[in-house]
């Protein structure tokens, strides 16, 4: 096996495509993705496929006039055809007083994040991995197992008229189990991610799914309001990832973001979290192993959101970097945040009374002014009375800010590739505990 | 759901990044000529009949019991501003084949952007490949109910004036002149404004038969207005009522965006002088532009039967409404003033189409009927698992024709169809409601939304709150959302509007799935009344 399209032809397609294009300005974006996947729910196997896939979009710029058009047929009549359409409507565009000449050639942090297991990983791999839940689901006859196993091998690769080229692949493996139980009052859920297939343990996953529902059957209601809580890595990310929907410096320059600072500007440079909390994007991090580059192609290094509590940078784009006399950070294509040494369980013996949550589900925004959202626990909440984890208790609905619960942190704990983001990516949180949190509802939802 | 400020925050970074290869959705350039207006019935294209033929041939061959091929089309057409600047224009266009084979009762699927008769074949092998491969994992075998065959079908849905014939130019000036609209009121700063077209050609062919080809084209403009507060201290974003619907570019002329642009910036600009709501109970007079959603969450995803029988515990979540013995014609979900209706033929609504991609033609059905729930959403795969309840009722075992896939390369599952609040008997409007409500809060414009993974525990916002107090609007709020446990806020239904009230609200991305695949529906309701609903204040200190 290797990458769906390999270096050399990605290059070979886009300067072909670049020496078609007529404009003053052509920059060039190809994607190309070959991926697998096998689920199951309720004991049964369900859908399977493969896709393979290929996109080509080519945005053409006439002065400040520019279009994008996308296709994916990559012939070459196709591709003239595209550009041809992406040049006609460039020309009929309005004037964007925004717009950016591209950038020249660039050098890119070397990330490894292909592995040749993923890229071998056949359907009746996925189907042998999902019998490590679907066989002893069924024998224990009192619980039904729900997964969904998924690999990908994946090109991105971007160029432009100014000789810019830029060429990442990688794999993704990403297995999600739930297991339910029979009399529908225990739901657990546990998942593994890696750029490498053979790292995921799925067996392992299995076992502690089953473990987690049945440990959560016959929660018990307990009054809402604020508790101290100790978040798996998921639950930490549910909440933390959003803040990258509110990280454009433009936004609180024009006083719409939580990062507004009154007398004008942001709050870049003033501490607006617990001194304990750092948030940085690193494609190169062995954790991470993200797109070293942005849709631009602007080169991404290890950047510094937060540091010891400080706001240190929000995203600036080229234009905003320019408009006010700043440098331009390029998107990010990872997050993490710093753990700390202590470990759940040390957490869990410290707590006299608190809450154990394993993830939370459908979180939308309530308040753009504080980045408020609400959302719920879901598939194991557990309560920690006197540093022991006593016994399941009812979902919660919360409304609370990533922002304000990371002020309330009491400890940090080790990291995790997350495998259950809403908007998938690289990703990786600690475990932490917090005080406060702010619960608002019960939910009977198990 | 994807909701509409996720969509603006998408266009935002997708704008902001130009060209962000992983954030562009799939798709498009307008290759395609653009169609003549009030076109006739689509025929299908020669070369793609014999390419689908082609593929389910190859599946049979290779095994299959049963196969279907899919060829389509998806074009999405974008123009983006913000005040009085373009930002971007986007023609995305995805054409590609999925196959889907059931052997000895376990689904393959293979997806392939090769059209060659070669290309198309090989995926149909791989499909089934797949499902031979799964065969050592399976239990009880997947069987479909029959349907009657469609061998020469065709489709197109109701639109007169078709996006694509429209230029940039005319697309942006209109963005444009709409934004300077809302900018006129005090304190509004932003504006941003957007048209998204999509067209979707689609074809089908099965063993059973069936060759079906059909168009659909939607239209969906935004504009969200922000007003920010002399001192900095406060920001208000209103967005405008504008359904995204199943129409073309004639729904853009007849919504008249410069004057809903006016109006939607001097509410922003009211918010930001509106009075925070007290915490408390209130009756609650809900909009059909905030009720659509409210229905799409706590109704629409409750009675996919998939999800109450557990095939999307794994992410989108179960139902409440399980199991459906224990539900069917026995669990009251409202008052007798409530019937819900699902259906993919209302004129102009998102999931409406002529046959879906089971090959089923759907016909309309109550899923509630003076209160009580009667039916829930299936596929082919799913209708026989009813068949205890259809027998029991005199009625036949067949599909509900609530089959869909995204697209060529996403395998199709039960999906959603337009779901409906109908119209109650007397022909009240929302006036009529207000007058009638001693102490509430009427909410116009769909906002936050979220709900648990079992529809039991939902807290909705909204884009503008208005206190009622003795019959009449006193006064706007902000910082409300109302929180929900769907039984007892349904029973809590105790007035609805007439048929000259009922509008159409919906989203073009509903995710489901996994991998995860949106659908666009649409949700029609009358102006409703609510008892005695908690709601919280949602301001808080940065």
């Amino acid at each position: 096996m290797s990458a769906p399209m390999s270096r050399d032809d990605a290059q070979r397609i886009i300067e072909r495509a670049i020496k078609m294009s007529q404009a003053d300005g052509c920059e060039v974006s190809l994607n190309a993705n070959v991926t697998g996947n096998t689920r199951f729910a309720a004991n049964q196997m369900s859908t399977a496929g493969e896709i393979e896939g290929s996109t080509f979009a080519v945005q053409s710029a006439f002065g400040p006039k520019h279009a994008v058009v996308t296709t994916d047929d990559l012939s070459d009549a196709s591709i003239r055809r595209a550009i041809e359409q992406s040049e006609k409507l460039a020309k009929l565009s309005p004037d964007d007083p925004e717009a950016m000449p591209s950038l020249g050639p660039q050098t890119y942090v070397p990330v490894n994040a292909y592995h040749e297991a993923t890229a071998a990983c056949s359907p009746a791999d996925r189907a042998r991995a999902a019998l490590t839940a679907l066989e002893p689901a069924r024998k224990a006859g009192n619980v039904s197992a729900s997964g969904f196993i998924v690999t990908g091998n994946n090109v991105s690769a971007f160029g432009n008229k100014q000789g810019l080229f830029a060429y990442f692949s990688n794999t993704t493996a990403n297995y999600t189990l739930t297991v339910r139980t029979a009399d529908g009052t225990g739901s657990g859920w546990v998942a593994a991610d890696d750029h490498d297939w053979s790292k995921l343990d799925y067996k392992s996953v299995s076992e502690r799914a089953v473990d987690r529902a049945q440990r959560s059957r016959g929660a018990v209601a307990i009054e809402p309001g604020r508790y101290t809580v100790i978040l798996e890595p998921q639950a930490v990310g549910d909440l933390v990832e959003l803040l990258i929907g509110y990280i454009a410096a433009r936004s609180a320059d024009e006083g719409r973001s939580p990062f507004v600072k009154p007398e004008g500007g942001s709050k870049i440079g003033e501490k607006i979290m617990d001194s304990r909390v750092n948030i940085i994007s690193d494609p190169a991090d062995p954790q991470l192993g993200g797109q070293p580059f942005d849709g631009e192609g602007f080169p991404l290094g290890r950047q510094s959101w937060i540091e010891n509590g400080v706001l240190k940078q929000l995203f600036y784009s080229r234009f905003w970097a320019k408009k006010q006399s700043k440098v331009a950070t390029g998107f990010p294509t990872t997050v993490k945040m710093l753990g700390g040494t202590t470990t759940t369980e040390q957490m869990i013996a410290n707590t006299e009374r608190g809450l154990l949550v394993t993830r939370l589900w459908y979180l939308r925004e309530v308040d753009p002014r504080t980045a408020l959202y609400t959302g719920l626990t879901r598939d194991g909440v557990f309560l920690i009375e006197n540093g022991k984890v006593k016994n399941a208790v009812r979902n919660f609905r919360f409304n609370e800010s990533p922002i304000f619960m990371l002020n309330n942190i009491e400890a940090l704990g080790p990291t995790q590739r997350l495998a259950g983001t809403e908007n998938g990516g690289d990703i990786v949180m600690p475990v932490i505990k917090a005080r406060d949190f702010n619960f608002t509802s019960l939910s009977e939802a198990v | 759901m994807t909701h509409r400020r996720d969509f603006i925050k998408t266009a935002g970074a997708l704008t902001a990044a130009a060209l962000a290869a992983t954030a562009i959705p799939r798709q498009a350039s307008a290759l395609f000529g653009a169609m003549p207006t009030s076109a006739p019935l689509p025929e299908m294209d020669a070369a793609v009949k014999e390419l689908l033929l082609e593929a389910i041939q190859a599946a049979k061959q290779a095994g299959a019991s049963f196969a279907d091929a899919r060829i389509s089309r998806f074009m999405q057409n974008f123009v983006f501003t913000r005040e009085q600047q373009i930002q971007n224009t986007v023609d995305t266009e995805t054409f590609g084949c999925g196959v889907r084979a059931l052997v000895d009762g376990t689904w393959g699927f293979a997806a392939t952007q090769k059209m060659t008769k070669e290309g198309v074949a090989k995926a149909a092998k791989t499909a089934v490949a797949i499902a031979k491969a799964n065969r050592i994992a399976r239990d009880t075998a997947i069987t479909l109910v029959p349907t009657d065959s469609h061998p020469n079908a065709s489709w197109r849905s109701d639109f007169t004036i078709d996006p694509w014939t429209i230029s940039v130019e005319d697309k942006a000036a209109l963005l444009l002149k709409a934004n300077a609209e809302a900018l006129k009121a005090p304190n509004v700063k932003f504006v941003f404004s957007a048209l998204f077209f999509v067209k979707d050609e689609r074809n089908y062919a099965s063993t059973d038969g069936s060759v079906i080809n059909q168009l659909a084209v939607k239209s969906w403009p935004i504009i969200q207005a922000t007003a920010v507060s002399n001192d900095r201290t406060d920001f208000q974003n209103r967005s405008s009522p504008t359904a995204p619907m199943g129409r073309g570019w004639e729904y853009i002329i007849e919504l008249d965006l410069p004057t809903v642009a006016r109006t939607t910036g001097e509410e922003a600009s009211q918010k930001l002088s509106a009075k925070p709501v007290d915490v408390g109970r209130y009756d609650l007079v809900l909009h059909p532009t905030n009720l659509w959603l409210t229905i799409h969450e706590s109704i629409g995803h409750a009675t996919e039967l998939d999800r109450a029988l557990g095939y999307e515990a794994n992410y989108a979540g179960t139902s409440f409404l399980a199991p459906p013995e224990k539900m069917l014609g026995a669990f009251k979900y409202g008052p007798e003033i409530m019937n819900i209706q699902a259906d993919r033929s209302q004129k102009g609504a998102l999931s409406t189409i002529g046959y879906d991609d089971d090959g089923v033609k759907p016909e309309d059905f109550m899923l509630v009927k003076n209160g009580i729930l009667r039916d829930y959403q299936t596929t082919r795969e799913q209708a026989g698992m009813l068949k205890w309840w259809y027998d029991k009722n005199k009625m036949p075992t067949k599909s509900r024709g609530c089959c869909y896939a995204q697209g060529w390369n996403n395998v199709q599952f039960q999906r959603m169809p337009n779901v409906s609040l109908m119209p109650g008997e007397r022909d009240l409007k929302w006036d009529d409601l207000i007058a009638a409500t001693d102490r509430g809060i009427a909410i116009l414009g769909d906002g936050s939304f979220s709900i648990d993974q079992q529809r039991f525990n939902g807290q909705f916002g909204g884009q503008v709150f208005h206190e009622i107090k003795g019959g009449k609007i006193v006064g706007m709020l902000k910082d409300v959302a109302y929180q929900i446990r769907t039984p007892d806020f349904w029973n809590g239904l105790d007035m609805i509007g007439g048929k000259s009230s009922y509008e159409i609200g919906g989203s073009f991305f509903d995710g489901k799935g996994q991998p995860g695949q949106s659908n666009s529906v649409s949700h029609g309701a009358v102006p409703a009344r609510f008892r005695n609903v908690n709601v919280i204040n949602t301001g808080r200190k940065a």
